[in-house]
């Protein structure tokens, strides 16, 4: 009989499937986009312009306007004159019809939107296709419905929208995360000065033809183009009221300290480092999909990923074989082929910051496993890559990576776990895995995470709100939680 | 080799969560095969079904025609495989047997009082005997879901094993009716009763009650087979049957197969669709390939 640790499954031939692309065809890409202010598209007073380039390839895509400060005044300014000349005053209902024609526009222009988001970020067009343009659709559609009910969404109060909002949003996922922020602020009454991150603006410049496309009135939203210092700009203008961020945590904190003392809210959805929990009596073939989907979806460029994995040692073994044995089949490549799972890392920065932690853990003593698929040479691509034999002193435990990097702890009890989940000074996610209902309900109510899911993992909807604890920021997007961002009440 | 093996407490066997498994499935159905890698699943599907009829109606006539199609698929094709086997009733086997000649396309006979397996064991064990006696390489017996929705475990393993000792060398597929059984954890834990006691085939359904075959169900015993390997090195074959009728499910089938089990079982020794119409639909997905353009049905052979 062959022993058992020598026995393989084989899964070379899975992983080598003929090319199955994405037309790019779709996807019309000017040369140059200018800002969009008021409504029109016009050239940035800087008069400079930055590359985005698609990551899979290094291949120019386009040129990118950067909005200096004069630019970020003169958005701030039409948002303001449109929300006092008439957004504020628009009737509720007509809001949610501006509101559910951008989301039928997104559906119309799905195949568009999602290629051109895998193309300027990089993740597969499974996901761009499947996840991010119709989630970001849902979103619309879902605060479209809330725009004339606010009333009843805050029953015996009045909300009052905030006036101009200023956000700014990540480049994991662009157009999501541009829905997750204008569709609330809209439906609340607020305009909007909205500014990408420099290394995916596409989707939102393309969002923002979209804008235009619904008739939407010049200035209710404006989408700004720039790196750190427009970003830096916007929070501190002093006509934004509101500043909607989703980044690291260490910007959130330059924000936290730039608005101190004055009256700007704020929601910060910032990093996180969830725990996935498997206990001994969990689905376990459903909770290593789970942990699969939760730390390599797009490509681990997620701030609730699953990337802390805390097995009951009585189960380790095996989660251990069945995780890699999954990891063997996962295609990593052109983000393009509609058979990629793993795609390319947003950018050169990222992938750096990623091998250094990669290093990192295995100066530290812990133990690595990749799976052998190979990797285009060109491009910015991370093999899905886990770390055995770590413990909680480890930075690779405790820090942020934002890649596809998984650290595996082992624990034997309840209290044990729960103490090491929320030993850490984030607190955004959290997944657990077990068939017992009771202890499930232990767990939620004792992990301080802003998120748990029980037996699944990252799963988003416009209806539950999202947000984080300690480090992770405050606030709540999504959901009614979502609509108290933006309003007085 | 099976001293070392420890029977484990099917009380106990895997859980699985439906909304996983389900989502997992419906996963592998993203992938898409292309070219030659469209092709040479196509073939592969091909050479991995079992040709069946199972009817109360069927002839030494009827018999005989499904075992010429099963040998010669379509002609205008040249280079095909056939088939992996021809599944009948035992009174049929002798017919088939003798129809197919020395083709290499095995002769499977379904036994054990099939479909219902209402009957008592030794009833069960003439009918696999019959049907060995008849030529049978291959036998897909039923097990007593009655006695396993009673909690009856080793009653079920027992009826296995004494089948599997009547077998001795020829192959045993045990069909679970997982439509009969219910849920997913059920499905785990007689694919585990079906292994440990002798099974060389694990394999959904009859085809005679719904729903037969379905992806989840069958990744549920795909895994299940992962797991038996692990724990003994021995290598279970799988047999989802009834309701796969077009190509693209079945391609879906083997791109599941591959990233669950590898690339060691995408053959027809560990892997069999059981169907009647599918082949007609691969041939015509596969003519679509060669010419560019799809045929009409009436230019595939119905037998």
């Amino acid at each position: 009989m062959a022993k058992n640790n020598t026995l393989k499954l084989k899964f070379d031939s899975s992983r080598n499937l003929a090319p199955a692309p994405e037309s790019k065809s779709v996807a019309k890409i000017a040369d140059r986009y200018e800002l969009f202010i008021n409504g029109k598209f016009e050239k940035p007073s800087s008069k400079k312009y930055f590359k985005t380039i698609n990551p899979a390839t290094e291949e120019n895509l386009s040129l990118i306007a950067e909005a200096n400060n004069a630019d970020v005044n003169k958005a701030v300014k039409a948002a303001r004159n449109a929300y006092e000349k008439g957004w504020k005053k628009t009737a509720p209902k007509e809001r949610a019809k501006y509101i559910y024609r951008i989301a039928r526009i997104i559906q119309e222009r799905a195949r568009e939107l999602a290629v051109i988001e895998t193309l300027d970020g990089g993740k597969p067009i499974r996901e761009s296709r499947d996840f991010d343009v119709p989630t970001a659709a849902n979103h619309f559609f879902y605060y479209a419905g809330w725009a004339d009910k606010l009333e009843y969404a805050f029953p015996n109060r009045n909300p009052q929208s905030l006036g101009v909002a200023g956000q700014i949003i990540p480049w994991n996922f662009p157009l999501l995360m541009a829905a997750w922020k204008i569709a609330p602020a809209l439906a609340t009454g607020n305009t909007v000065v909205l500014k990408p991150a420099e290394t995916t603006s596409l989707t939102a410049l393309k969002l923002a033809e979209i804008i235009q496309e619904a008739d939407l009135p010049p200035g209710v939203v404006n989408i700004i183009t720039g790196a750190g210092a427009t970003g830096a700009a916007m929070v501190n203008h002093p006509d934004i009221n509101k500043i909607a961020f989703t980044g690291s945590t260490d910007v959130g904190k330059i924000i936290q300290k730039a608005i101190a003392g004055t009256n700007k809210k704020a929601t910060l959805e910032l990093g996180g480092k969830a725990a996935n929990i498997i206990f001994d009596d969990a689905p376990l073939d459903q909770a290593v999909e789970g942990v699969i989907n939760g730390i390599f979806f797009n490509q681990g460029h997620v701030c609730c990923a699953g990337s802390r994995l805390f097995v009951q040692e009585s189960v380790y073994k095996i989660v251990l074989q069945k995780l890699k044995d999954r990891m063997e089949s996962l295609i990593v490549g052109n983000p393009l082929d509609k058979n990629t799972d793993i795609g390319a890392i947003n950018s050169k920065q990222q992938l750096e910051v990623i091998n250094k932690y990669i290093k990192i853990g295995q100066q530290e003593g812990a133990e690595i496993f990749q799976s052998k698929c190979t990797i285009p040479t060109k491009g910015f691509y991370c093999r899905p890559t886990i770390f055995t034999n770590v413990a909680q002193s480890n930075r690779i435990a405790q820090e942020e990576i934002f890649g596809p990097v998984l650290s595996i702890q082992t624990f034997r009890t309840e209290d044990e776990v729960i103490e090491k989940a929320n030993n850490t000074p984030f607190g955004l996610s959290a997944g657990v895995w077990t068939d017992k209902g009771s202890k499930i309900f232990n767990m939620t109510s004792k992990l301080k995470a802003g998120v748990i899911w029980a037996n699944t993992y990252n799963k988003f909807d416009p209806t539950s709100p999202f947000g984080g604890y300690k480090e992770s920021g405050f606030g709540r997007e999504g959901g009614l939680h979502g609509l108290g961002a933006y309003l007085k009440v | 080799m099976a001293a070392n093996i420890t029977i484990p407490d099917f009380s106990i066997a895997p859980r699985i969560d439906q909304v996983g498994v389900e989502e997992r499935a419906s996963r592998f159905t993203k992938r898409s095969l292309k070219n030659e890698t469209k092709i040479n699943g196509l073939k592969l599907a091909l050479n991995m079904i079992d040709l069946t009829t199972l009817e109360g109606k069927d002839t030494d006539g009827k018999v005989k025609q499904l075992c010429y199609k099963a040998m010669h698929l379509h002609d205008a094709y040249p280079g095909l495989p056939t088939v992996a086997a021809i599944c009948v009733y035992p009174s049929m086997v002798g017919v088939a047997k003798k129809a197919l000649g020395d083709s290499g396309i095995k002769v499977a006979s379904v036994s054990t009082a099939f479909p219902s397996g209402q009957a008592p064991r030794e009833v069960k064990i003439r009918d696999t005997k019959f049907a060995i006696n008849q030529g049978a390489d291959e036998i897909d017996m039923v097990i007593s879901r009655g006695k396993f929705h009673q909690g009856e475990y080793n009653f079920v393993f027992d009826e296995i094993a004494a089948i599997k000792e009547v077998c001795g060398t020829t192959t045993l597929k045990v069909i679970l009716e997982t439509g009969e059984l219910g849920t997913y954890d059920k499905v785990r834990r007689a694919s585990d009763i079906a292994m440990y006691a002798g099974a060389d085939f694990i394999k959904t359904s009859t085809g005679k009650i719904a729903p037969a075959a379905t992806m989840p169900v069958t990744l549920v015993m795909l895994e299940a087979i992962r797991d038996f390997y692990y724990k003994t090195g021995k290598r279970i074959s799988m047999k989802p049957a009834g309701g796969i009728s077009k190509a693209k499910l079945a391609l879906h089938y083997l791109v599941m197969l591959n990233e669950v089990l590898g690339e060691e079982w995408m053959n027809n020794q560990y892997f069999r669709f059981g169907a009647s119409s599918l082949a007609n639909d691969i041939l015509m997905q596969l003519m679509k390939q060669k010419t560019g353009v799809y045929q009409s049905a009436d230019y595939f052979s119905n037998d």
